[in-house]
């Protein structure tokens, strides 16, 4: 066991009695008996098959502050460059793990878009009804989370209510002395045919190292429209692991688009329970990272009813000495009969030193299914980067432009349309062109 | 206008060029024909800047400067235009947004300014007209799920819209019916001016009914072996290409 792993196993219990939801007897063995799972799994290895690609060990060698306390001064200036600030938006801002009253704006009135630390204090009915149903428990990461989670973002969204503006969901962390361990919660309740679109930033302002353990927990009631926006794009000395688990029930239909430019090791751990009759799960992405950058996209779908359809598409462009992983696995049981599920990772790999893991798992309990799936690993193709150039394109924007194309049908689902500008605003920028391309 | 002088290139230790001596001078139509891999395909891509091959020997001069030294979207800077045999497609990038770059990249290239975007739409509206082309097709991926005579037209599209002072057809006509090698032709002679010229790639003389060269050359085995007027085309429609193969054995 790491030393990291001791040190949080100690800090438990200095923490323990300070954690929101310590009054709710529920909650506190909730964390006890997480934390023992934990003790008993330890942290995983190379040798474990799902990081097999995904070496932890140089993010969890590091000496930590596990419990931030810390006030800090942000201002919405600070803040204003993360935020879709062309849009008026409902706010969830946290700062080194404490919830910024300040710089959020959250409401009770039709719908619940305020923190998890309420709901573990003041909600638990909520709480029973909810935590810890759709992130299982035995998953390292998610017990490690369940244990020491203190606040995140709680979402609320009543039956037949459509929250009228997107919410933005933004963790920053701002630690200048040493680095930081946090692990934030996120739990949203999207009740029968509710609506709602989330848009959710990691961002480390810090001049240290920080990591993330980061759970987020969707409920899908029937009929409910979720649509939830990752934008990863943090800085270099920034580490993630996102596990983000959607349960769905009948009819309904979640999209969770993941959008990858920034940080140093990135593991996304997305998984859907299609749970009901005629639900759709949509995934999708576009990586482009470059030096130092790992990115590890591990996703799920599990069709458990009949009838139902989930659609992934993972673009992956890869700079420099950059390292991607795709493992997407489909389960389709056996009551899934005419499930439809479409899966397609492709990857352009833009460096020698560049190098893709992409594996696509499929099991398959029916026998009544259409599942396809494929994989792609190239280059940019030299007969069209000739063909731009002899247009009078430059060499630089001719591929810019290429791998744009590439890479821009995995926006097609985005609603938002100051988000989908500013992600191509982005992809623009990584790939040194004109904007003009883009559109 | 364009002066080429005892060109020789090849692709790995594969020799294609053996020695190529053309000249064209503004205002003039050539054709070049031949058999299949006599080396036309390569002639033109080397003139646009085609990296895949080396050149052992030779000079490309384009009004005064060597062209060799200059990278593939230079030269199309300077007003050289290659219409390709086999038109790439690219997804995701609409025809209108493709040849506003391309126009504007030029531009900036030759240090002008961005043409107006009142004027590019005017421009596209007239030479989508020129070449009976639906303006549906301005919003539509490059090339992609394009016909074979979509592709074709698309070219001589960009081609209007460039304006270059050089261009190169690489076999347009083949993948044409009748009716669209009229059109592709039409729009070609349209373009035809005293200060530009134009150098038609084909296997067959069929296209030259319709663009009518000053001059016509034969391509064999790397080298041209023979020059006339069109008349030499009508020759080898005749004949075939069997005399010239005999000739030259």
């Amino acid at each position: 066991m790491t030393d990291l792993a001791q040190d949080l196993l100690s800090s438990f219990v200095i923490a323990e009695s300070e954690l929101n939801g310590s009054k709710n007897l529920a909650v506190v063995n909730m964390r006890k008996e997480a934390l023992d799972r934990f003790e008993a799994l330890g942290f995983p290895t190379t040798r474990d098959e799902e990081w097999k690609y995904t070496n932890l060990k140089p993010v969890l060698n590091r000496d930590y502050k596990i419990m931030l306390k810390s006030e800090s001064a942000v201002s919405f200036g600070d803040i204003k460059q993360y935020l879709l600030s062309d849009l008026d938006t409902y706010k969830l801002v946290f700062i080194n793990g404490k919830y910024s009253s300040w710089l959020s704006e959250s409401t009770h009135q039709s719908y619940d878009i305020c923190t998890f630390a309420a709901a573990l204090n003041k909600y638990p009915d909520i709480l029973s009804k909810y935590l810890g149903k759709a992130a299982p428990s035995g998953e390292t990461f998610i017990d490690l989370n369940t244990a020491f989670a203190d606040d995140g973002a709680y979402i609320r969204v009543k039956a037949n209510q459509t929250v009228d503006k997107p919410i933005e969901i933004i963790y920053l962390t701002t630690e200048e002395n040493g680095s930081t361990f946090s692990q934030a919660r996120n739990l949203i309740v999207v009740e029968q045919n509710a609506e709602v679109q989330i848009v959710e930033r990691h961002q480390n302002l810090g001049n240290d190292e920080s990591f993330t353990n980061f759970v987020s927990e969707v409920f899908a009631a029937c009929n409910a429209r979720v649509s939830y926006y990752k934008v990863q794009n943090d800085s270099i000395n920034a580490s993630l692991i996102d596990n983000t688990h959607v349960k769905q029930e009948t009819n309904s239909n979640v999209h969770v688009g993941t959008y990858t430019f920034g940080g140093k090791l990135v593991r996304n751990n997305l998984h859907f329970y299609a749970g009901g009759e005629h639900t759709e799960s949509h995934m999708d992405g576009i990586t482009i990272i470059g030096d130092g950058q790992t990115v590890d996209h591990h996703t799920l779908v599990d069709h458990m009813e009949p009838n139902c359809y989930s659609r992934e598409l993972y673009k992956g462009i890869y700079l420099g000495k950059s390292h991607g992983v795709f493992n997407g696995k489909v389960l389709v049981r056996q009551k899934a009969q005419k499930t439809n599920a479409f899966q397609q990772n492709d990857n352009i790999l833009l460096s020698d030193k560049a190098k893709v893991d992409t594996k696509p798992q499929l099991e398959i309990f029916a026998d009544d299914v259409r599942c396809s799936h494929g994989c792609t690993v190239g280059q940019l193709d030299k007969s069209a980067l000739f063909y731009l150039r002899s247009r009078g394109i430059p060499k630089r924007e001719a591929e810019g432009l290429m791998t744009y194309a590439f890479a821009s049908d995995a926006l097609e689902y985005v609603k938002i349309p100051q988000l989908e500008k500013r992600l191509n605003r982005v992809i623009a920028g990584k790939l040194g062109i004109n904007l003009e391309f883009a559109l | 206008m364009i002066k080429i002088k005892d060109l020789q290139a090849g692709i790995e230790e594969k020799e294609i060029l053996r020695g190529i001596d053309l000249e064209i001078n503004a205002g003039e139509v050539h054709a070049i024909m031949g058999p299949n891999g006599s080396g036309k395909s390569t002639l033109s891509n080397i003139i646009a800047g085609r990296e895949d091959y080396e050149i052992s020997a030779g000079t490309i001069d384009f009004e005064g400067e060597d062209l060799m030294d200059l990278s593939p979207e230079e030269r199309a800077h300077k007003g050289v235009f290659l219409s390709f045999q086999y038109p790439v497609e690219i997804p995701g990038v609409t025809v209108s947004n493709f040849i506003k770059t391309a126009i504007n990249e030029s531009r900036k290239g030759r240090g002008e300014e961005a043409m107006e975007a009142r004027e590019m739409l005017a421009m596209m509206r007239e030479k989508t007209a020129l070449l009976e082309m639906d303006k549906s097709y301005l919003s539509r991926s490059l090339n992609e799920g394009f016909s074979g005579g979509e592709k074709k037209r698309n070219e001589i599209f960009q081609m209007a819209m460039l304006q270059p002072k050089l261009a190169i057809l690489d076999e347009t006509d083949s993948g044409l019916d009748i009716d669209a090698l009229r059109i592709v032709a039409n729009g070609v002679n349209k373009l035809r001016s005293k200060d530009n010229a134009v150098l038609v790639i084909t296997h067959y003389q069929r296209l030259l009914d319709y663009i009518e060269p000053d001059f016509v050359h034969v391509l064999y085995n790397g080298k041209i072996v023979k020059s006339g007027d069109k008349s030499l085309a009508l020759e080898l429609e005749a004949k075939g290409y069997d005399w010239i193969k005999a000739e030259n054995a």
